[in-house]
């Protein structure tokens, strides 16, 4: 809970200090905040985890564990923004304000332990980011990417809301245990409960970006700031996939005859629009906004399987999917401010002008497509071995077909960075202090979790 | 000195430290004195190795105990002589890159390279025999798409897709066997042990066949290797074909055939004939080339048809053809890519209608040419004789039109082989190559070594035959169908 707190404070005395224009304060703060939002998760690790204020929210290891690695990734992210947003914008507090505000949310929909809460915190997240989508007020796409967002982000709140006003007709409470509670008793299960259970898992593909409710997904990427988009490809899709998690596991786990069919047909569908719409595209920004998608059905495979492995499953595949992705957009910002574009064309070269960067991205491509000793091959390997357990196989071929596909378009970068050459009097990329910290961070992170990912698995 | 893991440690160690320098002089030697230090560290595991025990040098960590995965190594006679292979051939294939100015990278991909061989040959546990089969394949594709050919990068991204394409049905395969296993891990005796219905064995036979035959590859999957051999560098073109293509073959003895019998059974028949009809059509193929590392490239397909084809006889005559053949054609492909490579330095084209009358010039290299030529064919007295002899051997036990067919290798190898002979090094030396001049140093030292092993192997084969003969009369005897 004083994560929670800290975060929300954080949010308004970042506020003030853009107020009294102390700018050059705003990252130090910012990430000693999160410093201390840190060590409040650290303290209540290993705790005997009971719902608090009334049976609002719970930290327990899941809970704590997402959390955490939300707000590790956020600091990650904050590093990058060293001189980013003042070269964007004037007013650089809110930028930080929002972010801390969305991360704020991303930590209820981790923990929380009543739909009310779930709706909170996915509303506080979310409403964050239609913020931060638009902030580049003069630019037509950012502005057309924040009313996507918005649109479809209020259509998806919308059939959450009314999911859980089926859940809560047929249940009577808004508590997670109470409604658990009403499958297993219930011998008869109200029509309405189903309802609920299909809006919900509507409402949740939307915000985690599942096929078909991803339409917006690449002209959000697309048109937000890059240092948003990463914030929205990492933090955010974390945060929802262990809210999805949570629900389905704990609550609706019973039902899983159910929603499993439809849970399969939107897995199946999000593979392939993602990986194939990824393939065809000539952007690198685009390409990764559609291969987020193609990623966000592999961490679907755990809300099929469920069982006790499917929360580290989701845990090491969210952070190796992030990792890469800040990776990729960090070397994006880059590459676009030195080449001036974000095709695939822009990165050709850079193995002989910045080795040590597309050795990163390198590795950053090889974890999201899935090779060996990669965090990305731990995390796609378990997610693969859970959904085996329930026999899944034609899923698992459909999965190999979309794996292949997925190291094709991830070859592309490693062909345009090393296997051609860059335009003559192209510049060079300089890759700054900071960029360098969070690259090789990361990257020791991927190789870390790829050869020995024990220790991670072994946290639930 | 007999620490397996040590063994499989040094060459990634020796490539991280390759891959900061940047001095071509010196990555050169530094590369060549790591991979003879792997080699010298290769000979305790050869002096102390019992042919009549069962799996040696046995090594093993838990890695990651949640999901039941250990690191597990060790070595039996089927192993050991590609261990030995790969480490022989390395410093081979270092040396003969002598000429061309590398920087430590290529030479750290080429020991990185070899780490992921050598794991895929000792590997006793699925899960890290998958990474070692995986991580073989990021180097070659960078020695290959960095300083091969024109086409590079078209013809190398077919590959890696390709090659990918085989072993991420393998990994479901791997994982299926995996929650079919009752001690939850990932070992291969608990998995040989497997007892599996007629139907799932169907199914992972062709999984696992599928990683396999691409690798190797077996006819109707062999498309992506003609063009990948003919744009690799001399290096990377010995590494596939010398080394590589054995993981497949490897493969097939130590995971398919003792895990599925029943599905080799049902469709180990298809299998043989693939590879049958694989050795003539790519011998026919090989006929017509006028590119000799096409030429190469397709007569190396005709030879793992064989050598597979042995394998599906599945008895211990056949294999132990096999075993022996693997690291006859490795030797042997290595100094026809080697020679082919000389030949286009010095000239500029190994277009055969552009060459002949090299052997004017360059007597010893012609020398060398012929025996590597011979050994190629099978002639007595040469490794690949006792080789080709087992198999066919193997097969005929099997099948005699089977033998007949397969025999055919013997008559199509001729020919094309002679005729590469031919057109290269006798008939009128065009008057443009008169400046051409014969091989010295280092590439006498490569050939030499290469010719000595063929010579040594052919008069006196039981020094291999006898390191696998136990293993896989074991195996043959455990496994049957």
């Amino acid at each position: 809970m004083g994560a929670i707190i800290t975060l929300s404070l954080l949010g308004i005395l970042l506020l003030y200090l853009g107020l009294y224009k102390a700018k050059n304060a705003l990252l130090p703060v910012t990430l000693l905040g999160l410093l201390v939002a840190l060590g409040f998760e650290v303290s209540e690790w290993g705790k005997e985890a009971a719902p608090v204020y009334h049976g609002m929210v719970l930290f327990d290891h899941f809970a704590l564990s997402f959390s955490m690695l939300c707000i590790l990734l956020t600091a990650l992210t904050l590093f990058l923004s060293k001189a980013y947003f003042s070269a964007i914008s004037n007013n650089v507090a809110e930028y930080y304000c929002l972010i801390v505000f969305s991360l704020t949310g991303a930590l209820l929909v981790s923990s929380y332990h009543n739909f009310a809460m779930l709706f909170i915190g996915i509303e506080i997240m979310s409403v964050a980011l239609y913020i931060l989508a638009g902030i580049r007020k003069k630019d037509l796409y950012s502005n057309e990417a924040s009313l996507k967002y918005f649109i479809m982000g209020a259509f998806s709140t919308g059939f959450l809301l009314f999911g859980i006003t089926l859940l809560y007709g047929a249940t009577g409470t808004f508590d997670l245990a109470g409604v658990r509670q009403y499958v297993i008793d219930t011998q008869q299960i109200s029509p309405l409960f189903y309802g609920g259970i299909l809006l919900l898992l509507i409402g949740l593909c939307f915000k985690v970006g599942a096929a078909p409710f991803h339409f917006w997904t690449a002209d959000v990427y697309d048109g937000s700031p890059i240092l948003v988009t990463i914030f929205m490809s990492t933090v955010v899709k974390v945060a929802s996939f262990a809210g999805f998690l949570r629900l389905f596991d704990y609550v609706f786990g019973a039902l899983n005859e159910f929603w499993t069919p439809v849970l399969l047909v939107v897995i199946v569908i999000t593979l392939f629009v993602g990986n194939i719409s990824a393939m065809m595209q000539t952007s690198f920004k685009r390409m990764l906004a559609y291969s987020s998608i193609a990623h966000a059905g592999y961490m679907l495979f755990a809300i099929l399987s469920l069982g006790p492995n499917a929360a580290s499953s989701v845990f090491v595949y969210a952070l190796a999917y992030s990792l890469s992705s800040i990776v990729g957009f960090g070397a994006l910002i880059l590459v676009k401010k030195s080449q001036g574009s974000d095709q695939f064309l822009a990165f050709n070269g850079l193995g002989k002008s910045n080795p040590l960067l597309a050795a990163i991205v390198a590795l950053a491509m090889f974890s999201l497509a899935g090779i060996p000793l990669t965090a990305g091959f731990i995390g796609k390997f378990m997610m693969f071995t859970g959904v085996m357990g329930d026999y899944h196989v034609v899923l698992l071929a459909l999965a190999a077909i979309n794996a292949i596909i997925g190291v094709f378009y991830y070859l592309r970068v490693i062909v345009h960075m090393y296997f051609k050459t860059a335009e003559e009097g192209a510049e060079t990329v300089v890759m700054p202090l900071n960029f360098k910290a969070v690259f090789i961070i990361a990257a020791i992170l991927t190789l870390a979790v790829g050869i020995y990912p024990d220790c991670l698995i072994g946290l639930f | 000195m007999d620490n397996l893991f040590i063994l499989l440690l040094f060459p990634t160690v020796s490539a991280i430290a390759l891959s900061f320098v940047r001095s071509a002089p010196v990555a050169k030697w530094l590369g060549l004195v790591a991979s003879l230090v792997q080699l010298a560290l290769t000979i305790p595991f050869v002096c102390t190795f019992i042919p009549n025990a069962e799996v040696q040098f046995e090594q093993v960590f838990p890695w990651i105990s949640s999901l039941g995965i250990s690191f597990h190594i060790g070595m039996d006679g089927i192993s050991l002589p590609l261990v030995l292979l790969t480490n022989v051939l390395i410093p081979l294939i270092v040396l003969s890159s002598f000429g061309k100015e590398h920087k430590g990278s290529f030479y750290a991909l080429v020991l990185f390279m070899q780490t992921g061989l050598l794991l895929v040959f000792t590997a006793l546990d699925a899960f890290s025999f998958y990474v070692g089969w995986e991580i073989a394949l990021i180097p070659i594709y960078f020695i290959c798409a960095l300083w091969g050919g024109p086409d590079r990068v078209r013809v190398n991204l077919k590959f890696f897709v390709y090659t990918f394409l085989g072993s991420i049905f393998m990994l479901i395969g791997i994982i299926y066997l995996y929650q079919q296993n009752p001690n939850k891990d990932f070992e291969w005796t608990s998995f040989i042990h497997l007892i599996l219905s007629e139907s799932e064995q169907r199914w992972i036979f062709w999984a696992f066949f599928l990683a396999f035959a691409i690798k190797i590859p077996i006819l109707p999957f062999h498309t992506w290797q003609p063009d990948t051999y003919t744009n690799a560098p001399a290096a990377g073109a010995m590494l596939l074909a010398g080394i590589m293509l054995k993981m497949g073959v490897y493969g097939l003895i130590r995971w398919l055939i003792p895990i599925v019998p029943f599905g080799v059974s049902a469709y180990g028949s298809i299998a043989l004939i693939l590879c049958i009809v694989g050795i003539v059509y790519a011998s026919i193929i090989a006929f017509q080339q006028g590119d000799a590392k096409r030429l190469i490239a397709y007569s190396s397909i005709a030879h793992v048809g064989l050598i597979s084809a042995g394998v599906f006889a599945w008895n211990a005559t056949g294999l132990q053809g096999a075993m022996i053949q693997m690291v006859n054609h490795g030797i042997v492909v290595v100094g026809l890519f080697y020679v082919i490579d000389i030949i286009e330095s010095k000239t500029g084209t190994r277009l055969l209608g552009e060459l002949g009358g090299l052997a004017d010039r360059t007597r010893r290299l012609a020398v060398f040419f012929l025996i590597i030529i011979m050994a190629g064919i099978g002639l007595p007295l040469t490794n690949g004789f006792i080789g080709e002899f087992l198999l066919l051997k193997g097969l005929f036990e099997v099948n005699t039109w089977a033998m007949a067919i397969a025999g055919l290798t013997l008559i199509f190898g001729a020919v094309y082989m002679l005729r590469l002979f031919q057109k290269t090094m006798l008939g009128p030396l065009d008057p443009k190559y008169a400046s051409v001049t014969d091989i010295k140093g280092y590439e006498v030292l490569v050939l030499g070594v290469i010719v000595v092993l063929i010579v040594a192997i052919g008069v006196y084969p039981n020094a291999l035959l006898h390191l696998s003969e136990a293993s896989v009369t074991r195996l043959v005897e455990q496994i049957n169908f």
